[in-house]
């Protein structure tokens, strides 16, 4: 049951700047939303992620393609008339109004009786405990409260889309976990399609249903948390999703009886060709040289085939994170028992073809994930 | 550290003092000239005691001169008038047409932007004297000789360049997604721009139109050459005061004080708006 809230065809957003060469912040991007769908935009600074919120806002204009939004085609209206709900990084209070009248002038255009518009107010302040600071005035309040206030001026309306810009940056950790989760609870009871943008995988991984990864301007995959982890569509996301990050390397590969990969001064991972499947032969092609990479969650320590230098090693409390010297660079390993190894030792550990990603060395494109071709 | 203190303390009375002197005594001695015959005045050494007269303030109100060589006519209060017609109608129109003007070139970058921005500042660069001959031939082709619009619209060269390069600068500071999230709740371009950007520059508008209001006030030589006795200002109608007979420093003195009055007034009551307006401020909280 697809119902499509939202859907970005096609969307370039190109920056000219004067006496300069222009930049292509977002291209050719395509990505549907479905009603009351959590997406979250995660990418580092500079992605392309808040231009393409500021596209389907209306602060931005669309350089090429087309956006709908609830089966109208909004790339041409002006923000008003697009029906959404914004909060805004920099918060945008409005200075010379009490935090109640900035969330009550979102509604003051949507013809509610006062007495709801009240009732409105008072519910989305208790959501985002703001309650006692209703009648101060943006200027006298924290930046976590501001925050907060500028959420609930979105969270208040009733609207088609929510974006929301980094939503909760500035608050401590522990109001954080609280919000995400009464947040998200109220997203999913109003089914309210919302797109919000962050840097933090953590935040993402809480909140949203669906992770656009972005990087450079081009989406680089859609999908649910799960996915991002075990099938990474390219090599900037496998090493971008996951803490800590996937560890890759170069190797070349021998295949004939088995299938070889050497990591040169490294490790020599050989299979026999019966234990990879076709379809992984088959992605491999005749290509002589591919990038492996293996999650840390998924090098086995103690025992296997290999021998590694400890560099470090970190109990982290409910888990170890081990760095090793494995061909010239770090490779993390993270166990879920204390691993007694110190640094300078020599450890052995095992990696298992089912956790072995494989990429194109000049696409990054992955080519399989374990037994299964990308 | 109390003695260091107590030194800065005294030092700074008394540079404080020294400056308000500086900049005061010859607005109290303007003043004090105002209530005194031209003989008092011109007595050495100066006196600070005399017998106050209102004979200055009568014949400026009264437009009767009289002096040795007889009774003159000269039409101040006229002046006054034509001076607070001139500039605040000139600095309504400025505001009209320049806080939007302001507002564009803060908020939306467009071909040849910077380069109409700095073209309306350069009209400030160009002496007058520079633009008065060949202006003076334009408005005598096309009748704007000796008229009030004629004189606002050259006022215009020095009140809008202030007013936009003032204002932009207000508007700018204003971060845009205040605007866009009055904008995004469902309200348009121009009730954002009235309701939202506007009353947050209004400290800066008040400031450019005051200064531009002065600056206007201040004006002599475009009323000068554009306009005859009728519509000239005080800056020009005071020239009436240099008479056959001898220059009526009495009456400059008077005409000076009800001249400055005005100015003086409103940049009185602005200040404390403009205090106001900027304590409130912290748009970025």
């Amino acid at each position: 049951m697809s119902d499509i809230v939202l859907s970005i065809d096609n969307v370039d957003k190109i920056y000219q700047r004067r006496g300069k060469s222009p930049v292509h912040a977002v291209k050719s991007l395509d990505m549907a939303v479905e009603k009351g769908e959590i997406v979250a935009l995660l990418g580092s600074s500079g992605c392309g992620k808040t231009s393409t919120l500021r596209m389907i806002a209306g602060f931005e204009d669309v350089s090429n393609g087309a956006i709908h939004l609830a089966g109208r085609r909004i790339e041409h209206l002006p923000p008003a008339k697009r029906n959404v709900a914004m909060a805004f990084e920099g918060y945008s209070l409005y200075p010379p109004l009490t935090v109640r009248d900035n969330i009550a002038f979102a509604l003051k255009s949507s013809n509610l009786h006062s007495a709801e518009v009240v009732r409105a107010v008072a519910d989305v302040a208790a959501l985002v405990e703001i309650d006692a600071i209703l009648d101060r005035y943006p200027s006298s309040i924290s930046g976590g409260q501001q925050q907060r206030a500028s959420l609930a001026r979105a969270l208040v309306r009733r609207a088609d889309l929510y974006l929301l810009d980094e939503p909760m940056g500035q608050l401590e950790p522990q109001l954080r976990a609280v919000l995400r989760g009464r947040l998200k609870s109220l997203l999913a009871d109003r089914r309210m399609t919302s797109i919000f943008v962050t840097h933090d995988q953590t935040e993402a991984n809480a909140l949203a249903d669906r992770i656009a990864v972005m990087e450079g301007g081009v989406l680089q995959q859609f999908a649910n948390q799960k996915e991002l982890k075990e099938r990474p569509a390219n090599l900037f996301v496998a090493t971008f999703i996951g803490e800590p990050p996937m560890n890759v390397f170069d190797a070349d590969v021998a295949s004939a009886d088995h299938v070889c990969f050497t990591i040169a001064n490294g490790p020599k991972l050989d299979f026999a060709a019966s234990e990879i499947p076709e379809a992984v032969r088959n992605a491999i092609g005749g290509r002589k040289q591919v990038v492996v990479g293996v999650r840390p969650h998924s090098v086995k320590i103690g025992g296997g085939r290999h021998e590694a230098r400890v560099v470090s090693n970190q109990w982290l409390g409910d888990q170890s994170h081990l760095a090793m010297d494995v061909a010239g660079k770090l490779m993390v390993a993270v166990s879920h028992a204390p691993v007694p190894a110190k640094a300078g030792e020599t450890l052995r550990y095992q990696i298992n073809l089912s956790s072995l990603h494989l990429f194109d060395v000049a696409s990054g494109a992955a080519l399989s994930h374990g037994l299964e071709a990308a | 550290m109390e003695h260091t203190s107590r030194l800065e303390r005294i030092i700074r009375i008394v540079l404080v003092a020294l400056i308000l002197i500086f900049f005061l005594f010859p607005i109290f001695w303007i003043f004090l000239m105002s209530f005194q015959t031209n003989e008092d005045i011109l007595r050495i050494p100066p006196s600070p005691f005399f017998t106050p007269t209102i004979s200055n303030y009568q014949a400026l109100i009264t437009g009767k001169l009289v002096s040795a060589a007889g009774t003159l006519d000269i039409p101040f209060m006229r002046n006054l008038w034509n001076s607070v017609l001139l500039s605040s109608v000139s600095v309504v129109i400025a505001l009209i047409l320049g806080v939007p003007a302001a507002y564009a070139f803060a908020r939306f970058k467009f071909r040849l932007g910077e380069d109409i921005a700095f073209t309306l500042l350069s009209f400030r660069f160009a002496p007058p004297l520079l633009v008065l001959l060949p202006l003076s031939l334009y408005f005598q082709e096309i009748g704007l000789t000796d008229t009030y619009a004629g004189l606002i619209w050259v006022y215009q060269l020095i009140a809008l360049p202030l007013i936009l390069w003032i204002v932009r600068g207000y508007f700018e500071d204003i971060s845009p997604d205040i605007e866009y999230a009055y904008r995004i709740g469902g309200h348009s371009w121009w009730r954002t721009f009235t309701r939202i950007a506007v009353p947050l520059a209004g400290p800066g508008i008040a400031a450019a139109g005051l200064l531009a209001f002065i600056f206007c006030w201040n004006n002599f030589v475009f009323a000068l050459i554009l306009a005859s006795a009728d519509k000239q200002p005080v800056t020009v109608g005071s020239l009436a005061f240099v008479t056959a007979s001898g220059i009526q420093y009495g009456q400059i003195a008077a005409a000076i004080v009800l001249s400055v009055t005005p100015t003086l007034a409103i940049a009185l009551y602005a200040q404390r708006y403009l205090v106001e307006g900027l304590s409130l401020g912290a748009v970025k909280g």
